[in-house]
């Protein structure tokens, strides 16, 4: 009988521990995840004017809170990547020597259709599309 | 309570001055016995039980000179950069406080791995030693977390890819990663709140874990004193005599005094010839420069997984190497319940050629990642 006792005071004891524990343990676990922040949806950003980027040069812009590499392939040939590398989240740059785009973290190289040619990127970086309206430049998400 | 009582705590009641007066009420008498009795092996590798105590002394160090950092520094993408160049450039022997902070990480790291694979060489890690062994684990893991987490403070283009990349290995975690590159960056990307979160993990957490993992290491090596290389007790046993001794006061202590000194040598040296250099301010919106690469300790990590290609098999490459690395760190790790038999006989090759590959790839990868 008083074993039962013990035993049901202990388990009260036990469970009650644990309880306040949880209870100051899941307030604080959820502190530190930070909110998920509704990032403005961006379609369309403005890219600067024909003229300030020769032909087999390229830029970053912003398009949002993102970095794109917009190049100049020729003298009316335009593309536009996320610059975001998909191995680990490097900014990728343009080699002009090359014509490719070269991720200095881990020497991953992606064609201009934003193709993996070498190294480790795992996919090709996201194509956007380039548009020129009189002498400015406009990159946009593909419909 | 009468007049006598009180005077009875006096030093003066006690004759015995201020040391009496302190010993009646830390009983120092006991401090003073443990430490008249505690004895350090000697043999041919007795110089292996100094680096403990360096990385001990450059952990202190760290502490003193992040304290004067911080009086300056400031944990906003805005300030952080310019707070640092102000310490560099403003504030009198802010440059060498500066460098010696983060020359003496380096040394800290260095120093650590050493002891390390000393304890694992001198198969030190053996019962009853199997906590401390993990304690220490978890120490160099920590000294790693200071390290990452201390390099974003600067906000320079360096350490601004480095944490994006890092923080993306984490991302790789097979079912939490994304969680735990979401808890890291404190949101979807390396940015301010990276910055506000890496400098409290840097100045609050780690150092409250660390202190907490370091009482208990040295409780343990307090505990069970320092271990003799088992060839070293089975030819003392078969000779029928003790492993020789030396007194830890003042023989081992005065040495190892020595040791601290000729280390602040190498840290002033080369913190005052090669100092600390600030890069360049970061820019989310530039391109990763060429040539960029982590810190040394994480350079062979860093050249691996620049070599595994994107797919292996059905699997993606970096997680590949994630896995890799974890299972590698966890056979270290458990180094002390494999080492042993069943029977209590000791894997000495097995304990060994795991340290000497262990330290070839880490040195090699090191080195290609540095160079190529």
């Amino acid at each position: 009988m008083a074993f039962e006792r013990r035993n049901l005071i202990r388990w009260m004891l036990g469970g009650g521990f644990t309880a306040s524990l949880i209870s100051f343990l899941y307030p604080v676990l959820r502190f530190i995840m930070p909110p998920a922040t509704a990032e403005a949806s961006v379609n369309e950003a403005p890219a600067g004017k024909v003229q300030d980027l020769k032909p087999n040069t390229a830029k970053i812009i912003r398009f949002g809170t993102r970095p794109v590499l917009l190049i100049r392939v020729g003298e009316t040939e335009w593309k536009a990547f996320s610059a975001v590398c998909t191995h680990l989240n490097c900014t990728v740059q343009y080699q002009e020597a090359r014509h490719q785009i070269w991720c200095a973290c881990h020497n991953g190289f992606y064609d201009l259709n934003g193709k993996v040619v070498a190294g480790p990127p795992p996919n090709p970086l996201e194509e956007l599309t380039v548009r020129v309206r009189g002498e400015e430049l406009v990159v946009s998400r593909h419909v | 309570m009468s007049e006598h009582d009180v005077s009875s705590g006096s030093p003066a009641a006690n004759g015995g001055g201020i040391a009496a007066w302190l010993n009646e009420r830390l009983g120092l008498d006991s401090v003073r016995e443990f430490i008249a009795h505690k004895t350090v092996p000697v043999h041919s590798g007795t110089v292996w039980y100094y680096f403990g105590g360096i990385t001990l002394f450059l952990f202190v160090i760290q502490v003193l000179t992040g304290i004067l950092l911080l009086l300056y520094y400031r944990p906003t993408p805005n300030e952080a950069y310019e707070s640092v160049q102000f310490i560099m450039t403003k504030v009198q022997f802010g440059w060498l406080v500066r460098s010696v902070h983060s020359w003496s990480a380096n040394l800290m790291i260095f120093f650590a791995f050493v002891h390390m694979f000393s304890v694992a060489f001198l198969h030190a890690y053996r019962r009853p030693r199997e906590v401390t062994w993990l304690s220490g684990i978890v120490l160099l893991g920590l000294a790693l977390g200071f390290g990452f987490s201390g390099y974003l403070l600067p906000w320079n283009t360096i350490s601004y890819f480095a944490t994006k990349v890092g923080t993306d290995v984490a991302a790789g975690v097979p079912w939490i990663g994304e969680h735990l590159a979401r808890f890291l960056r404190g949101g979807d990307d390396v940015g301010g709140a990276a910055l506000t979160r890496f400098f409290g993990f840097h100045v609050a957490v780690l150092p409250g874990i660390t202190t907490l993992c370091l009482l208990l290491h040295l409780t343990l090596v307090q505990r069970f004193g320092i271990s003799s290389p088992p060839q070293v007790e089975k030819a003392c046993r078969e000779r029928g005599v003790p492993v020789p001794q030396m007194p830890f006061f003042p023989n081992f202590f005065l040495r190892e005094l020595m040791a601290w000194y000729a280390a602040l040598g190498i840290l002033g040296a080369l913190a005052a010839l090669f100092p600390w250099e600030l890069g360049e301010k970061a820019d989310p919106f530039a391109s990763a420069p060429a040539g960029i690469r982590p810190e040394w300790y994480f350079l062979a990590p860093f050249y691996t997984l620049k070599l595994i290609p994107s797919h292996v098999w059905i699997f993606d490459g970096e997680l590949v190497g994630v896995a890799g690395f974890a299972l590698l760190a966890l056979w270290w790790t458990s180094l002390p319940f494999w080492a042993v038999k069943a029977g209590g006989t000791l894997r000495t090759r097995l304990v060994t050629g795991t340290g000497v590959g262990l330290i070839a790839y880490l040195s090699v990868f090191s080195l290609l990642g540095y160079w190529r």
